[in-house]
Protein backbone atom coordinates (compact mmCIF):
# COMPACT_ATOMS: atom_id res chain seq x y z
CA UNK A 1 0.00 0.00 0.00
CA UNK A 2 1.22 3.49 -0.93
CA UNK A 3 0.97 6.57 1.27
CA UNK A 4 -2.30 7.23 2.93
CA UNK A 5 -4.12 9.90 1.61
CA UNK A 6 -4.56 11.45 5.45
CA UNK A 7 -1.96 10.63 8.02
CA UNK A 8 -2.87 11.93 11.67
CA UNK A 9 -0.88 11.14 15.07
CA UNK A 10 -1.68 12.90 18.03
CA UNK A 11 -3.84 15.16 16.37
CA UNK A 12 -5.32 17.70 19.01
CA UNK A 13 -7.57 21.43 18.51
CA UNK A 14 -8.30 23.53 21.29
CA UNK A 15 -10.34 26.09 21.08
CA UNK A 16 -9.57 28.41 24.21
CA UNK A 17 -9.65 26.01 27.16
CA UNK A 18 -11.69 23.72 25.33
CA UNK A 19 -10.15 20.36 23.67
CA UNK A 20 -12.82 19.08 20.75
CA UNK A 21 -10.16 16.69 19.34
CA UNK A 22 -7.98 15.36 21.87
CA UNK A 23 -5.14 13.34 20.32
CA UNK A 24 -6.42 10.59 17.68
CA UNK A 25 -4.35 8.89 14.99
CA UNK A 26 -5.99 8.20 11.99
CA UNK A 27 -4.47 6.59 8.57
CA UNK A 28 -6.98 6.63 5.26
CA UNK A 29 -5.93 4.43 2.48
CA UNK A 30 -6.65 5.31 -1.29
CA UNK A 31 -9.80 4.26 -2.29
CA UNK A 32 -11.60 3.31 0.78
CA UNK A 33 -14.60 4.66 2.62
CA UNK A 34 -13.93 6.17 6.27
CA UNK A 35 -16.10 7.09 8.76
CA UNK A 36 -15.89 8.99 11.98
CA UNK A 37 -19.04 7.87 13.89
CA UNK A 38 -19.75 9.78 17.23
CA UNK A 39 -22.91 11.50 18.64
CA UNK A 40 -22.47 15.41 18.24
CA UNK A 41 -20.07 17.18 20.00
CA UNK A 42 -17.54 14.16 19.79
CA UNK A 43 -15.13 15.84 17.74
CA UNK A 44 -16.29 14.86 14.40
CA UNK A 45 -16.88 18.06 12.51
CA UNK A 46 -13.15 20.15 13.81
CA UNK A 47 -11.65 16.53 12.95
CA UNK A 48 -13.00 17.58 8.85
CA UNK A 49 -12.23 20.58 9.23
CA UNK A 50 -8.43 19.93 10.36
CA UNK A 51 -8.04 17.14 7.48
CA UNK A 52 -9.89 19.90 5.37
CA UNK A 53 -6.84 22.28 5.44
CA UNK A 54 -8.61 25.17 6.68
CA UNK A 55 -8.30 24.46 10.36
CA UNK A 56 -5.05 24.70 11.80
CA UNK A 57 -4.37 21.93 13.85
CA UNK A 58 -2.94 22.92 18.00
CA UNK A 59 -0.81 19.93 17.93
CA UNK A 60 0.17 16.61 16.59
CA UNK A 61 1.12 15.63 12.99
CA UNK A 62 -1.25 15.85 10.35
CA UNK A 63 -0.74 15.18 6.63
CA UNK A 64 -2.74 15.53 3.84
CA UNK A 65 -1.94 14.12 -0.07
CA UNK A 66 1.07 13.77 1.46
CA UNK A 67 1.34 16.98 2.24
CA UNK A 68 1.63 19.39 5.03
CA UNK A 69 -1.71 21.73 5.42
CA UNK A 70 0.23 24.14 7.54
CA UNK A 71 2.18 24.86 4.32
CA UNK A 72 0.69 23.64 1.35
CA UNK A 73 -2.97 24.63 2.33
CA UNK A 74 -3.79 25.95 -1.27
CA UNK A 75 -2.32 22.84 -3.16
CA UNK A 76 -4.12 20.39 -0.68
CA UNK A 77 -7.42 21.54 -1.03
CA UNK A 78 -7.22 21.97 -4.65
CA UNK A 79 -7.46 17.82 -4.72
CA UNK A 80 -10.40 17.82 -2.21
CA UNK A 81 -14.47 18.28 -2.53
CA UNK A 82 -15.92 19.59 0.33
CA UNK A 83 -19.34 18.81 1.37
CA UNK A 84 -19.96 21.04 4.74
CA UNK A 85 -22.68 19.89 7.42
CA UNK A 86 -24.65 23.02 6.32
CA UNK A 87 -24.86 23.20 3.02
CA UNK A 88 -23.30 26.89 1.87
CA UNK A 89 -24.60 27.51 -1.08
CA UNK A 90 -24.26 30.92 -3.08
CA UNK A 91 -28.20 31.47 -2.95
CA UNK A 92 -28.24 33.70 -5.08
CA UNK A 93 -27.24 32.45 -8.39
CA UNK A 94 -28.75 28.99 -10.28
CA UNK A 95 -27.64 25.25 -9.76
CA UNK A 96 -25.87 24.92 -12.73
CA UNK A 97 -23.57 28.68 -12.16
CA UNK A 98 -23.13 27.87 -8.75
CA UNK A 99 -21.22 24.81 -9.95
CA UNK A 100 -19.78 27.08 -13.32
CA UNK A 101 -18.47 29.99 -10.26
CA UNK A 102 -16.97 27.31 -8.36
CA UNK A 103 -15.03 25.78 -10.74
CA UNK A 104 -12.71 29.09 -11.29
CA UNK A 105 -11.40 28.96 -8.49
CA UNK A 106 -9.29 25.42 -9.35
CA UNK A 107 -7.99 27.18 -12.13
CA UNK A 108 -9.91 25.34 -14.56
CA UNK A 109 -10.73 26.45 -18.10
CA UNK A 110 -14.35 27.44 -18.74
CA UNK A 111 -14.69 24.68 -21.37
CA UNK A 112 -13.70 21.92 -19.07
CA UNK A 113 -15.90 23.43 -16.29
CA UNK A 114 -18.72 23.68 -18.22
CA UNK A 115 -18.77 20.09 -19.76
CA UNK A 116 -18.05 19.01 -15.84
CA UNK A 117 -21.08 20.72 -14.53
CA UNK A 118 -23.31 19.53 -17.40
CA UNK A 119 -21.94 15.89 -16.71
CA UNK A 120 -22.17 16.68 -12.77
CA UNK A 121 -25.66 17.70 -12.47
CA UNK A 122 -27.04 14.90 -14.99
CA UNK A 123 -24.85 12.64 -12.29
CA UNK A 124 -26.42 14.57 -9.31
CA UNK A 125 -30.24 14.04 -11.29
CA UNK A 126 -30.53 17.71 -11.62
CA UNK A 127 -30.44 18.38 -15.10
CA UNK A 128 -33.75 19.80 -15.73
CA UNK A 129 -33.48 22.20 -12.46
CA UNK A 130 -29.60 23.40 -14.05
CA UNK A 131 -31.58 26.83 -14.76
CA UNK A 132 -33.67 27.32 -11.33
CA UNK A 133 -32.40 29.55 -8.72
CA UNK A 134 -30.67 27.12 -5.83
CA UNK A 135 -32.59 29.26 -2.95
CA UNK A 136 -36.34 27.51 -3.64
CA UNK A 137 -35.44 24.05 -3.95
CA UNK A 138 -35.86 21.34 -1.08
CA UNK A 139 -33.03 20.21 1.35
CA UNK A 140 -32.24 17.18 -0.65
CA UNK A 141 -31.51 18.74 -3.91
CA UNK A 142 -29.48 21.64 -1.95
CA UNK A 143 -27.84 18.68 -1.13
CA UNK A 144 -27.12 17.26 -4.14
CA UNK A 145 -26.21 20.25 -5.47
CA UNK A 146 -23.19 20.71 -2.26
CA UNK A 147 -21.95 17.26 -3.64
CA UNK A 148 -21.79 17.67 -7.37
CA UNK A 149 -19.87 21.33 -6.63
CA UNK A 150 -17.57 19.78 -4.91
CA UNK A 151 -16.90 16.95 -7.85
CA UNK A 152 -15.97 19.93 -10.02
CA UNK A 153 -12.37 20.07 -9.55
CA UNK A 154 -12.37 16.01 -9.91
CA UNK A 155 -11.27 15.84 -6.22
CA UNK A 156 -9.34 12.66 -4.89
CA UNK A 157 -11.17 13.02 -1.62
CA UNK A 158 -14.41 14.20 -0.87
CA UNK A 159 -14.72 15.26 2.37
CA UNK A 160 -18.88 14.67 3.85
CA UNK A 161 -19.53 16.35 7.42
CA UNK A 162 -22.79 14.55 8.10
CA UNK A 163 -24.38 13.88 4.68
CA UNK A 164 -27.69 13.46 5.64
CA UNK A 165 -28.72 14.79 9.01
CA UNK A 166 -31.98 16.66 8.63
CA UNK A 167 -33.07 14.92 5.20
CA UNK A 168 -36.09 13.12 4.96
CA UNK A 169 -35.59 8.87 4.66
CA UNK A 170 -36.69 8.80 0.76
CA UNK A 171 -34.08 11.93 -0.02
CA UNK A 172 -31.14 10.04 1.94
CA UNK A 173 -31.79 7.05 0.12
CA UNK A 174 -31.22 8.58 -2.61
CA UNK A 175 -27.81 10.22 -1.57
CA UNK A 176 -26.59 6.90 -0.35
CA UNK A 177 -27.13 5.59 -3.75
CA UNK A 178 -24.94 8.15 -5.41
CA UNK A 179 -22.45 8.40 -2.49
CA UNK A 180 -22.34 4.28 -3.12
CA UNK A 181 -21.75 5.08 -7.18
CA UNK A 182 -19.05 7.17 -6.25
CA UNK A 183 -17.08 5.19 -4.47
CA UNK A 184 -17.67 2.37 -6.66
CA UNK A 185 -15.64 4.64 -9.11
CA UNK A 186 -12.91 4.39 -6.42
CA UNK A 187 -13.26 7.88 -5.27
CA UNK A 188 -11.90 7.82 -1.48
CA UNK A 189 -14.66 9.15 0.53
CA UNK A 190 -14.44 10.24 4.52
CA UNK A 191 -17.43 11.14 6.24
CA UNK A 192 -18.66 11.94 9.56
CA UNK A 193 -22.43 10.56 10.85
CA UNK A 194 -24.48 9.88 13.40
CA UNK A 195 -26.48 7.35 12.11
CA UNK A 196 -25.20 3.84 12.56
CA UNK A 197 -26.94 2.58 9.49
CA UNK A 198 -25.35 5.13 7.19
CA UNK A 199 -22.31 4.09 8.93
CA UNK A 200 -23.08 0.71 7.88
CA UNK A 201 -24.27 1.17 4.45
CA UNK A 202 -21.27 3.56 3.44
CA UNK A 203 -17.69 2.68 5.58
CA UNK A 204 -15.18 0.30 4.62
CA UNK A 205 -13.89 0.93 7.93
CA UNK A 206 -14.72 3.43 10.70
CA UNK A 207 -13.82 4.94 13.97
CA UNK A 208 -16.43 5.55 16.68
CA UNK A 209 -15.27 9.18 18.71
CA UNK A 210 -16.73 10.12 21.78
CA UNK A 211 -15.26 12.88 23.24
CA UNK A 212 -12.70 13.97 21.18
CA UNK A 213 -10.98 10.41 21.21
CA UNK A 214 -11.00 7.43 19.31
CA UNK A 215 -12.46 4.51 20.84
CA UNK A 216 -12.73 1.71 18.40
CA UNK A 217 -11.97 0.93 15.35
CA UNK A 218 -12.36 -1.37 12.47
CA UNK A 219 -14.87 -2.43 9.92
CA UNK A 220 -18.74 -2.27 11.10
CA UNK A 221 -18.99 -6.41 11.21
CA UNK A 222 -15.49 -5.90 13.29
CA UNK A 223 -16.91 -3.74 15.34
CA UNK A 224 -20.20 -5.41 15.98
CA UNK A 225 -17.92 -8.73 16.56
CA UNK A 226 -15.46 -6.90 19.25
CA UNK A 227 -17.88 -5.16 21.27
CA UNK A 228 -20.91 -6.32 20.80
CA UNK A 229 -22.87 -9.98 20.95
CA UNK A 230 -24.73 -11.02 17.74
CA UNK A 231 -28.13 -10.57 18.72
CA UNK A 232 -30.09 -8.26 21.02
CA UNK A 233 -33.44 -8.77 22.67
CA UNK A 234 -35.30 -5.61 23.72
CA UNK A 235 -37.51 -5.17 26.29
CA UNK A 236 -40.23 -2.64 27.28
CA UNK A 237 -42.05 -2.81 30.67
CA UNK A 238 -44.88 -0.28 31.90
CA UNK A 239 -43.53 2.76 33.72
CA UNK A 240 -44.20 1.93 37.00
CA UNK A 241 -45.72 4.34 39.76
CA UNK A 242 -42.85 6.73 40.61
CA UNK A 243 -41.01 6.78 37.08
CA UNK A 244 -38.15 3.59 38.28
CA UNK A 245 -39.47 2.85 34.86
CA UNK A 246 -37.16 -0.03 33.19
CA UNK A 247 -34.52 -0.11 35.92
CA UNK A 248 -37.13 -1.78 38.07
CA UNK A 249 -36.67 -4.55 36.33
CA UNK A 250 -33.08 -4.78 35.52
CA UNK A 251 -32.05 -7.05 38.81
CA UNK A 252 -34.98 -9.37 38.42
CA UNK A 253 -32.72 -10.52 35.05
CA UNK A 254 -30.13 -10.71 36.90
CA UNK A 255 -29.97 -14.85 37.15
CA UNK A 256 -30.17 -14.95 33.15
CA UNK A 257 -26.71 -13.55 32.83
CA UNK A 258 -25.79 -15.49 35.82
CA UNK A 259 -26.81 -19.13 34.03
CA UNK A 260 -25.15 -17.32 30.40
CA UNK A 261 -28.16 -16.67 28.62
CA UNK A 262 -27.14 -13.33 28.13
CA UNK A 263 -24.15 -11.75 28.31
CA UNK A 264 -25.42 -8.28 29.38
CA UNK A 265 -28.11 -6.46 30.51
CA UNK A 266 -28.05 -2.51 29.45
CA UNK A 267 -30.41 -0.30 30.68
CA UNK A 268 -32.17 2.45 29.39
CA UNK A 269 -34.47 5.13 29.89
CA UNK A 270 -37.52 3.81 28.46
CA UNK A 271 -36.50 -0.41 28.06
CA UNK A 272 -33.22 -2.62 28.66
CA UNK A 273 -31.50 -4.50 26.08
CA UNK A 274 -30.24 -7.92 26.42
CA UNK A 275 -27.26 -8.92 24.85
CA UNK A 276 -27.08 -12.31 23.80
CA UNK A 277 -26.06 -15.03 20.85
CA UNK A 278 -29.49 -16.42 20.41
CA UNK A 279 -32.22 -13.39 21.08
CA UNK A 280 -35.15 -15.55 21.25
CA UNK A 281 -34.07 -18.22 23.69
CA UNK A 282 -33.23 -15.20 26.14
CA UNK A 283 -36.66 -14.03 25.13
CA UNK A 284 -37.99 -17.59 25.90
CA UNK A 285 -35.95 -17.63 29.51
CA UNK A 286 -37.08 -14.24 30.35
CA UNK A 287 -40.72 -15.38 30.05
CA UNK A 288 -40.03 -18.10 32.00
CA UNK A 289 -38.93 -15.97 34.64
CA UNK A 290 -42.58 -15.10 35.13
CA UNK A 291 -41.65 -10.99 33.57
CA UNK A 292 -44.00 -9.58 31.41
CA UNK A 293 -42.92 -6.66 29.52
CA UNK A 294 -45.08 -4.67 27.30
CA UNK A 295 -43.59 -5.28 24.07
CA UNK A 296 -40.19 -7.05 22.75
CA UNK A 297 -38.08 -7.27 19.60
CA UNK A 298 -35.25 -9.40 18.94
CA UNK A 299 -32.52 -7.96 16.25
CA UNK A 300 -29.16 -7.64 15.10
CA UNK A 301 -26.35 -6.08 16.91
CA UNK A 302 -25.47 -2.63 15.00
CA UNK A 303 -23.23 -0.03 15.35
CA UNK A 304 -25.56 1.52 17.80
CA UNK A 305 -24.78 -1.07 20.22
CA UNK A 306 -21.74 -0.78 19.97
CA UNK A 307 -21.17 3.01 20.77
CA UNK A 308 -23.69 1.80 23.64
CA UNK A 309 -20.74 -0.23 25.06
CA UNK A 310 -18.36 1.93 24.36
CA UNK A 311 -19.37 4.84 25.64
CA UNK A 312 -22.61 4.13 28.02
CA UNK A 313 -24.40 6.38 26.08
CA UNK A 314 -26.77 6.29 22.80
CA UNK A 315 -25.81 8.15 19.22
CA UNK A 316 -29.28 9.89 18.97
CA UNK A 317 -30.86 11.50 21.87
CA UNK B 1 -0.53 44.81 -8.26
CA UNK B 2 -2.66 42.43 -9.85
CA UNK B 3 -5.50 40.68 -7.96
CA UNK B 4 -5.20 36.67 -7.42
CA UNK B 5 -6.90 34.39 -9.93
CA UNK B 6 -8.63 33.17 -6.42
CA UNK B 7 -9.60 37.13 -5.93
CA UNK B 8 -10.75 37.62 -9.54
CA UNK B 9 -13.11 34.19 -9.23
CA UNK B 10 -14.65 35.68 -5.91
CA UNK B 11 -15.19 38.86 -8.05
CA UNK B 12 -16.81 36.77 -10.88
CA UNK B 13 -19.13 35.06 -8.38
CA UNK B 14 -20.19 38.07 -6.95
CA UNK B 15 -20.18 40.15 -10.96
CA UNK B 16 -22.65 36.26 -11.77
CA UNK B 17 -24.72 37.56 -9.11
CA UNK B 18 -25.22 40.74 -9.53
CA UNK B 19 -26.97 40.04 -13.28
CA UNK B 20 -29.61 38.60 -11.69
CA UNK B 21 -30.30 42.02 -9.86
CA UNK B 22 -28.79 44.81 -11.31
CA UNK B 23 -32.17 46.59 -12.14
CA UNK B 24 -32.98 46.58 -8.10
CA UNK B 25 -29.62 47.39 -6.86
CA UNK B 26 -28.62 49.84 -9.59
CA UNK B 27 -32.20 51.38 -8.54
CA UNK B 28 -31.57 51.91 -5.24
CA UNK B 29 -27.99 53.24 -5.56
CA UNK B 30 -29.05 55.90 -8.22
CA UNK B 31 -32.66 56.61 -7.48
CA UNK B 32 -31.72 58.25 -3.99
CA UNK B 33 -28.80 60.86 -5.19
CA UNK B 34 -31.84 61.54 -7.80
CA UNK B 35 -34.23 62.11 -5.34
CA UNK B 36 -32.31 64.19 -3.27
CA UNK B 37 -30.63 66.07 -6.61
CA UNK B 38 -34.40 67.14 -7.34
CA UNK B 39 -36.13 67.97 -3.93
CA UNK B 40 -32.90 69.60 -2.77
CA UNK B 41 -31.27 70.86 -5.84
CA UNK B 42 -34.25 72.26 -8.01
CA UNK B 43 -36.34 73.07 -5.27
CA UNK B 44 -34.08 74.69 -2.48
CA UNK B 45 -31.60 75.67 -5.15
CA UNK B 46 -33.83 77.99 -6.29
CA UNK B 47 -34.46 79.86 -3.12
CA UNK B 48 -30.27 79.96 -2.39
CA UNK B 49 -29.77 81.15 -5.76
CA UNK B 50 -32.24 84.39 -4.93
CA UNK B 51 -29.81 84.98 -1.84
CA UNK B 52 -26.13 84.98 -1.32
CA UNK B 53 -25.49 81.93 -3.14
CA UNK B 54 -22.83 78.81 -2.44
CA UNK B 55 -19.36 80.54 -2.45
CA UNK B 56 -17.16 80.32 -5.18
CA UNK B 57 -19.90 82.11 -7.71
CA UNK B 58 -21.92 79.19 -8.90
CA UNK B 59 -25.65 77.95 -9.22
CA UNK B 60 -26.54 75.70 -6.02
CA UNK B 61 -26.91 72.32 -8.50
CA UNK B 62 -23.53 72.48 -9.65
CA UNK B 63 -22.48 72.90 -6.06
CA UNK B 64 -24.61 69.93 -4.75
CA UNK B 65 -24.21 67.38 -7.60
CA UNK B 66 -20.67 66.02 -6.99
CA UNK B 67 -21.37 66.19 -2.76
CA UNK B 68 -24.24 63.83 -3.87
CA UNK B 69 -22.39 62.00 -6.22
CA UNK B 70 -19.54 61.26 -3.54
CA UNK B 71 -21.71 60.61 -0.25
CA UNK B 72 -23.78 58.10 -2.73
CA UNK B 73 -20.37 56.32 -3.29
CA UNK B 74 -20.41 56.47 0.63
CA UNK B 75 -24.11 54.29 1.05
CA UNK B 76 -23.11 52.47 -1.68
CA UNK B 77 -19.98 50.74 -0.20
CA UNK B 78 -21.47 50.68 2.87
CA UNK B 79 -24.49 48.69 1.95
CA UNK B 80 -22.11 46.22 0.37
CA UNK B 81 -20.39 45.47 3.12
CA UNK B 82 -22.00 45.49 5.80
CA UNK B 83 -25.35 42.84 5.71
CA UNK B 84 -23.46 41.35 2.84
CA UNK B 85 -20.15 40.68 4.63
CA UNK B 86 -22.23 39.08 7.89
CA UNK B 87 -23.88 37.34 5.70
CA UNK B 88 -21.50 35.49 4.00
CA UNK B 89 -19.98 34.48 7.10
CA UNK B 90 -22.52 33.96 9.16
CA UNK B 91 -26.13 32.91 7.50
CA UNK B 92 -25.14 31.87 3.67
CA UNK B 93 -21.49 30.56 4.80
CA UNK B 94 -20.62 32.02 1.33
CA UNK B 95 -17.12 32.26 2.49
CA UNK B 96 -16.75 28.96 4.39
CA UNK B 97 -17.77 27.51 0.43
CA UNK B 98 -14.96 29.43 -1.42
CA UNK B 99 -12.20 28.72 1.81
CA UNK B 100 -12.75 25.03 1.45
CA UNK B 101 -11.12 25.79 -2.27
CA UNK B 102 -7.70 26.45 -3.02
CA UNK B 103 -8.64 30.65 -1.86
CA UNK B 104 -7.52 32.01 1.14
CA UNK B 105 -9.02 35.40 3.03
CA UNK B 106 -7.09 37.56 1.73
CA UNK B 107 -8.28 36.63 -1.64
CA UNK B 108 -12.33 36.76 -0.60
CA UNK B 109 -11.01 40.36 0.99
CA UNK B 110 -9.71 41.54 -2.47
CA UNK B 111 -12.43 39.95 -3.94
CA UNK B 112 -14.93 42.15 -2.17
CA UNK B 113 -13.07 45.24 -2.70
CA UNK B 114 -13.18 45.09 -5.94
CA UNK B 115 -16.92 44.07 -6.07
CA UNK B 116 -17.31 47.20 -4.53
CA UNK B 117 -15.29 49.45 -6.79
CA UNK B 118 -17.56 47.92 -9.64
CA UNK B 119 -20.57 48.88 -7.56
CA UNK B 120 -19.24 52.18 -6.81
CA UNK B 121 -18.19 53.00 -10.24
CA UNK B 122 -21.04 51.91 -12.19
CA UNK B 123 -23.51 53.50 -9.88
CA UNK B 124 -21.54 56.66 -10.00
CA UNK B 125 -20.97 57.05 -13.57
CA UNK B 126 -25.29 56.17 -13.44
CA UNK B 127 -25.54 58.93 -11.72
CA UNK B 128 -23.10 61.33 -13.92
CA UNK B 129 -25.42 60.94 -16.97
CA UNK B 130 -28.21 61.88 -14.68
CA UNK B 131 -26.52 64.86 -13.99
CA UNK B 132 -25.89 65.78 -16.98
CA UNK B 133 -29.33 65.76 -18.15
CA UNK B 134 -30.65 67.33 -15.22
CA UNK B 135 -27.68 70.26 -16.52
CA UNK B 136 -26.40 70.07 -12.79
CA UNK B 137 -23.02 69.81 -14.55
CA UNK B 138 -20.93 72.35 -14.12
CA UNK B 139 -18.30 71.06 -17.12
CA UNK B 140 -16.88 68.30 -18.45
CA UNK B 141 -14.66 68.03 -15.33
CA UNK B 142 -17.28 66.67 -13.63
CA UNK B 143 -16.22 63.30 -15.09
CA UNK B 144 -13.41 63.71 -12.67
CA UNK B 145 -15.65 63.01 -9.97
CA UNK B 146 -15.65 59.32 -10.87
CA UNK B 147 -12.22 58.16 -9.10
CA UNK B 148 -13.12 60.18 -6.11
CA UNK B 149 -16.20 58.27 -5.60
CA UNK B 150 -14.21 55.18 -6.49
CA UNK B 151 -11.98 55.67 -3.80
CA UNK B 152 -14.76 57.72 -1.22
CA UNK B 153 -16.30 54.21 -1.75
CA UNK B 154 -13.13 52.09 -0.61
CA UNK B 155 -12.59 54.26 2.24
CA UNK B 156 -15.54 53.61 3.64
CA UNK B 157 -16.26 49.89 2.34
CA UNK B 158 -12.74 48.73 4.32
CA UNK B 159 -13.36 49.74 7.62
CA UNK B 160 -17.10 48.60 7.46
CA UNK B 161 -15.94 45.40 6.75
CA UNK B 162 -13.47 45.27 8.90
CA UNK B 163 -16.56 46.19 11.28
CA UNK B 164 -18.99 43.82 9.81
CA UNK B 165 -15.99 40.83 10.31
CA UNK B 166 -16.23 41.20 13.93
CA UNK B 167 -20.01 41.02 14.71
CA UNK B 168 -22.22 38.14 15.30
CA UNK B 169 -25.73 40.18 15.00
CA UNK B 170 -26.38 42.82 12.70
CA UNK B 171 -27.92 45.41 15.10
CA UNK B 172 -24.70 47.15 15.27
CA UNK B 173 -25.54 48.11 11.27
CA UNK B 174 -28.79 50.35 12.27
CA UNK B 175 -26.41 51.88 15.06
CA UNK B 176 -23.73 52.75 12.16
CA UNK B 177 -26.34 54.11 9.78
CA UNK B 178 -27.99 56.35 12.69
CA UNK B 179 -24.95 57.64 14.04
CA UNK B 180 -22.45 57.87 11.84
CA UNK B 181 -23.65 57.54 7.96
CA UNK B 182 -26.61 59.94 7.92
CA UNK B 183 -25.01 62.27 10.10
CA UNK B 184 -22.39 62.78 7.58
CA UNK B 185 -23.97 62.64 4.81
CA UNK B 186 -26.10 65.53 6.83
CA UNK B 187 -23.25 67.76 7.60
CA UNK B 188 -19.81 66.92 5.59
CA UNK B 189 -20.39 69.15 3.06
CA UNK B 190 -22.80 67.29 1.08
CA UNK B 191 -25.57 70.32 0.80
CA UNK B 192 -23.80 73.34 2.61
CA UNK B 193 -20.16 74.22 3.13
CA UNK B 194 -19.36 72.95 6.31
CA UNK B 195 -18.12 76.81 7.66
CA UNK B 196 -21.75 77.26 8.19
CA UNK B 197 -21.83 75.00 11.37
CA UNK B 198 -20.57 75.67 14.80
CA UNK B 199 -16.39 74.63 15.11
CA UNK B 200 -17.31 71.52 17.16
CA UNK B 201 -19.24 70.28 14.32
CA UNK B 202 -17.19 71.89 11.58
CA UNK B 203 -13.48 69.90 12.82
CA UNK B 204 -16.22 66.58 12.67
CA UNK B 205 -16.32 67.19 9.71
CA UNK B 206 -13.09 67.37 8.57
CA UNK B 207 -11.85 64.46 10.26
CA UNK B 208 -14.87 62.39 8.36
CA UNK B 209 -13.51 60.62 4.94
CA UNK B 210 -16.87 61.52 3.43
CA UNK B 211 -15.75 65.58 3.55
CA UNK B 212 -12.37 64.82 2.30
CA UNK B 213 -14.31 62.74 -0.64
CA UNK B 214 -16.72 65.61 -1.50
CA UNK B 215 -14.82 68.37 -1.10
CA UNK B 216 -12.19 67.04 -3.51
CA UNK B 217 -14.73 66.35 -6.46
CA UNK B 218 -16.40 69.42 -5.81
CA UNK B 219 -13.11 71.18 -6.57
CA UNK B 220 -12.38 68.81 -9.59
CA UNK B 221 -16.04 69.26 -10.87
CA UNK B 222 -15.26 73.09 -10.90
CA UNK B 223 -12.19 73.19 -11.56
CA UNK B 224 -11.17 75.33 -8.59
CA UNK B 225 -8.61 71.99 -7.47
CA UNK B 226 -5.30 73.03 -5.78
CA UNK B 227 -2.76 70.14 -6.11
CA UNK B 228 -1.71 70.80 -2.25
CA UNK B 229 -5.29 70.12 -1.07
CA UNK B 230 -6.22 67.75 -3.69
CA UNK B 231 -3.13 65.75 -2.29
CA UNK B 232 -4.05 65.94 1.43
CA UNK B 233 -7.50 64.60 0.61
CA UNK B 234 -6.65 61.72 -1.60
CA UNK B 235 -4.06 60.80 1.39
CA UNK B 236 -6.60 61.10 3.92
CA UNK B 237 -8.69 59.05 2.17
CA UNK B 238 -6.14 56.26 0.99
CA UNK B 239 -5.44 56.26 4.85
CA UNK B 240 -8.91 55.10 5.91
CA UNK B 241 -8.68 52.55 2.82
CA UNK B 242 -5.48 51.19 3.91
CA UNK B 243 -6.18 50.97 7.82
CA UNK B 244 -9.22 49.74 7.06
CA UNK B 245 -8.21 47.20 4.67
CA UNK B 246 -5.43 45.84 7.24
CA UNK B 247 -8.28 45.36 9.98
CA UNK B 248 -10.26 43.95 8.19
CA UNK B 249 -7.30 41.51 6.61
CA UNK B 250 -6.91 40.53 10.66
CA UNK B 251 -10.24 39.97 11.34
CA UNK B 252 -11.56 37.79 8.26
CA UNK B 253 -8.13 36.17 9.34
CA UNK B 254 -8.99 35.41 12.44
CA UNK B 255 -12.76 34.62 12.25
CA UNK B 256 -12.63 32.48 9.34
CA UNK B 257 -8.89 30.62 10.10
CA UNK B 258 -9.94 28.72 13.59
Amino acid sequence: MGEPLVRARGLVKRFGGYTAVDGIDVDIAPGESFGFLGPNGAGKSTTMRMVGAVSPPTAGELRILGMDPAVDGPAIRARLGVVPQTDNLDLELTVEENLLVYGRYFGLPRATVRERTAELLDFVQLTDRAKDRVEPLSGGMKRRVTIARALVNEPDVVLLDEPTTGLDPQARHVLWERLYRLKQRGVTLVLTTHYMDEAEQLCDRLVVMDRGRIAAEGSPAELIAAWSTREVCELRFPLTEGGAGAAAHADALAPLVARGAAERVEVLPDRLLLYTADGDAALSEVLALGLRPLSSLVRRSSLEDVFLRLTGRTLVD
Amino acid sequence: MVPSPAARSFLAQRLTAHRHFWRSSALGSVLEPVLFLAAMGLTLGSLVDRGPGVPGGVGYLAFLAPGLLVAAAMQTATGESSYPVLGALKWDRLYEAVLATPARPGDLLTGHLLYVAFRVTTSAAAFLVVLVLFGAAAGPLVVLTLPVALLTGLAFAAPVTAMAARLEEDAAFAALQRFLIVPMFLFSGTFFPVAQLPLALEWFAYATPLWHGVALARDLALGTAEAGSALRHVGYLALWTAAGTWLAARALQRRLVR
